[in-house]
């Protein structure tokens, strides 16, 4: 069964002249990691927002359709509710971090739902070292670098111990290299744990060998859906302004010019590398 | 501002830094009531050096006698008003009861102001947040308070980048007369202030998908505890009350003009 | 011409930020800037507007110390465009936010208008020119703070990681724009730490770690280096990552522009047949 589902889903924020999502159909089976992307302004902040109820409770408005998370209706339920199902992460580290030590911020969530004192001391060390900061439990948010925080910001949502952790932006902040880590984190959370990911991303060239569903939303719609190494290898995609990551770009170019490297579009530099080798070296 | 230097919080542990809060609150508090029983100049005096040991065991006596030196100028004006009120009232006349009872107002005011610079030189905010979060306090209000804190340094930087920002664009602060230098200021305080709300809208956001509100029952990763320090300085606390009363009622105070 | 002699720079709070760096940009170079966070990026960039003084060491900008100079007047040349647009954005109108610097700087209002009208067209704003610039979306407001400091014609551009945030389309946008303003002989300086988009645009590159600056020179050479990579963790840009493993192939590893990467393989083929 599918642990998303919405029908139709339509969103204007309040005071807005045209609504941010339009006729939005899409299913995520459990377990998935799904990747949204698209151009700047194309509603894929808003779309997450949806999952657990931010839109509409938080931002009013009407939201038209229908949206089911967890066989849950997020329209007739409060988002404190879908809290325990969906967990949500934003752009800015800095912004999600309100205690004055690490681990009383992942703590937050299961205090705001009344958790027993042990049975929180267990979930908070668990989601340390599920995200590899429990050496960092005691200190401040303040004295930890950006990769840092954006994992407890991880930690805390997933002490929840939520079935789907949404992610918009995640790394917009971060350099590469920390960003790489946050996805090992997610990545790792989806294989060992089973949690359903939904990331919204632009650097697809960091992120688009993690998955098998791609989603590229443009103005408010869904454009394509489905798998992305035939979404990415379509000149549609591109002209769209989605970044493709350079490996596949590549890949295209040679064919153009005769060079046929495989059947499977490459994601990755680690794939395009492996047929490179295969197609050149010497037999 | 000095005075507020002695108010602020610096990361050292001591045994005093380690006592409940809540347990230090109290002892202020008695000080306080203590301080405003006399008006004589010795057991003020005894008050005031109390604090010293106290000081000393929480290494933090660089900043409590940056705190004084703060506090100084308030205390000289009001040594001044005093002397200079009984001064005029008494037909000028200057006395040594007078000049005493003076310097006891002055001393009162900085006991006063210098126990609670103690207190919050001693206590972390943390530990703060977490009395008042297991006190009768709303949630909301220890939830406002630690979230005020933490973000004070975030700010601060934010203020900083903000006039950088404009700086370099031409924008000379430190030029002008009285009005042109508040107006000098509104391509601060415009981006500092749209940035707060912006910033809050994303802190609501984050807390509400963390489940802000979902129970009135809200639990503690911590729990302040009380330990044998805590109740040594409430036994001190009830101590110094008790003999404080005592002196009040039943002792007469000489002055030291009459020791001399 | 941008000269940092021996600088050193330590933080109020006695954070050493900058240990003896010394840099000459050139009037028209194109610099990156790039290093982790902490390195001391920023640090350094400000020191060219005057923002920040050295403890040691001198910065002249165009034969003038920096120390001698009121950021106002070196503001003149060296224009800063900050990473957060929300940080300079306070007007009522973007027109009024693009003048404020003119009027900072004492244009007659004539030119003023010109001026605004001018930086409006360059960055496409015009339709906007009576807009609150708090109104916009996030990518037109970089584009106002953008024009903003365009408008008064520095011949010196800092932009402070121009990329965060930004999608494909923006980023290839900002690529073209930097590259008009070479033709214009103008001076680019970036602190980045994108580095596929420097890759793109493959300018002098200057890395620098714990304050120091540990390389200086052509982009491709030190973006493929894995000694500097080990040093100072930047990650590889995705074409290199693909010809590092093709060693074993004889190709060349410094390669980071993916039209060069076709031309070497397809000759590699072409060899083969």
């Amino acid at each position: 069964m599918a642990i998303i589902e919405t029908k139709n889903l339509t969103y204007t924020y309040p005071g807005a002249s045209k609504p941010s999502i339009s006729d939005v159909s899409i299913k995520v089976e459990k377990g998935e990691f799904v990747l949204i992307t698209g151009p700047s302004g194309c509603g894929k902040t808003t779309l997450c927002r949806t999952f657990n109820g931010l839109v509409p409770h938080f931002y009013q408005g009407e939201l038209k359709g229908e949206i089911l998370v967890a066989g849950i209706d997020v329209l007739k339920h409060h988002t404190y509710e879908m809290a325990k199902h969906v967990g949500l992460v934003f752009q800015n580290p800095e912004n999600q971090l309100f205690a004055l030590s690490i681990e009383k911020d992942v703590a937050f969530g299961l205090e705001n739902v009344g958790v027993s004192r042990e049975e929180m001391r267990k979930k908070v060390d668990w989601a340390l070292n599920q995200t590899g900061i429990y050496d960092l439990r005691e200190r401040s948010p303040h004295e930890i670098s950006g990769g840092q925080q954006q994992r407890v910001a991880i930690a805390s949502v997933l002490a929840m111990e939520p079935e789907i952790i949404v992610l918009d932006e995640p790394t917009s902040f971060l350099d590469p290299l920390s960003a790489e880590k946050i996805f090992e984190v997610i990545y790792k959370l989806n294989k060992e744990q089973g949690i359903t990911v939904i990331l919204v991303e632009h650097r697809l060239d960091l992120t688009a060998k993690y998955t098998n569903h791609l989603i590229v939303m443009d103005q408010g719609k869904v454009r394509f859906e489905g798998d992305p190494r035939q979404i990415l290898s379509s000149e549609e995609t591109r002209l769209m302004g989605v970044g493709i990551p350079k490996a596949t770009l590549l890949y295209q170019m040679l064919k153009k010019e005769g060079l046929n490297l495989g059947e499977k579009t490459p994601l990755s530099s680690e794939e395009l590398a492996d047929q490179l080798l295969e197609a050149l070296s010497s037999r | 501002m000095s005075v507020f230097d002695g108010l602020r919080f610096r990361k050292v542990f001591s045994p005093i830094h380690n006592l409940d809060p809540r347990i230090k609150f109290v002892y202020v508090i008695a000080i306080f009531v203590v301080a405003i029983l006399f008006f004589q100049i010795i057991p003020l005096l005894i008050l005031f050096l109390m604090q010293i040991p106290f000081v000393l065991l929480a290494h933090v006596q660089r900043q409590w006698l940056r705190s004084l030196r703060g506090a100084a100028f308030l205390a000289i004006f009001i040594f001044v008003v005093n002397v200079g009120t009984t001064f005029f009232t008494s037909g000028y006349h200057l006395t040594a009861p007078n000049v005493e009872n003076a310097a006891a107002m002055t001393l009162r005011f900085v006991v006063l102001v210098e126990s609670f610079s103690v207190f919050f030189l001693t206590t972390s905010p943390d530990h703060l947040g977490l009395a008042l979060e297991e006190s009768r306090v709303p949630y909301e209000f220890a939830f406002a308070f630690t979230t005020a804190v933490r973000f004070v340094p975030v700010l601060a930087e934010e203020a900083q980048t903000i006039m950088d920002a404009q700086k370099a664009r031409g924008l000379e602060l430190e030029k002008g007369g009285l009005l042109k230098r508040i107006r000098n200021y509104v391509p601060v305080l415009i981006p500092l202030i749209v940035s707060a709300i912006r910033r809050s809208l994303e802190l609501a956001e984050a807390m509400e998908s963390r489940a802000w509100g979902a129970t009135k029952k809200r639990t503690n990763l911590y729990l302040l505890k009380l330990h044998k320090g805590d109740y040594a300085l409430l036994a001190i606390t009830v101590g110094i009350l008790a003999i404080a009363v005592y002196i009040h009622f039943y002792v007469s105070i000489p002055t030291i003009a009459q020791l001399i | 011409m941008i000269e940092a002699q021996q600088i050193s720079y330590a933080y109020p709070n006695k954070v050493e930020a900058l240990k003896g760096v010394s840099l000459t940009i050139k009037d028209g170079e194109f610099v990156a800037i790039m290093g982790q966070n902490g390195a001391g990026k920023s640090t350094l960039v400000k020191h060219f507007n005057g923002l920040l003084k050295p403890s040691q060491g001198k910065v002249l900008v165009d034969g003038v110390e920096t120390t001698k100079s009121s950021v106002a007047a070196l503001a003149r040349n060296v224009g800063f465009v900050f990473q957060n647009p929300d940080h300079q954005l306070f007007s009522e109108t973007v027109e009024e936010e693009i003048a404020f610097a003119l009027k900072n700087f004492g244009f007659k209002s004539e030119i003023v208008e010109q001026r605004v009208t001018w930086a409006l067209n360059l960055l496409s704003l015009t339709q906007y020119r009576k807009t609150s610039p708090f109104l916009l979306s996030g990518g037109e407001r970089k584009r106002v703070a953008l024009a903003s400091v365009l408008a008064w014609d520095p011949q010196t551009l800092i932009l402070d990681e121009p990329t965060i945030g930004q999608d494909h389309e923006q980023k290839e946008i900002l690529r073209q724009f930097i590259l008009q303003m070479q033709t214009q002989k103008k001076t680019v300086v970036t602190v980045t730490h994108d580095v596929e988009f420097v890759a793109e645009c493959n300018p002098r590159v200057v890395l620098m770690k714990e304050g120091k600056i540990i390389a200086d020179g052509v982009g491709k050479e030190i973006l493929t280096d894995p000694a500097m990579l080990e040093l100072s963790s930047i990650v590889l840009p995705q074409i290199a990552q693909v010809f590092t493993k093709l060693a074993s192939l004889g190709f060349p590893k410094d390669v980071i522009d993916i039209y060069e990467a076709k031309s070497i393989i397809l000759k590699a083929k072409e060899g083969k047949a």
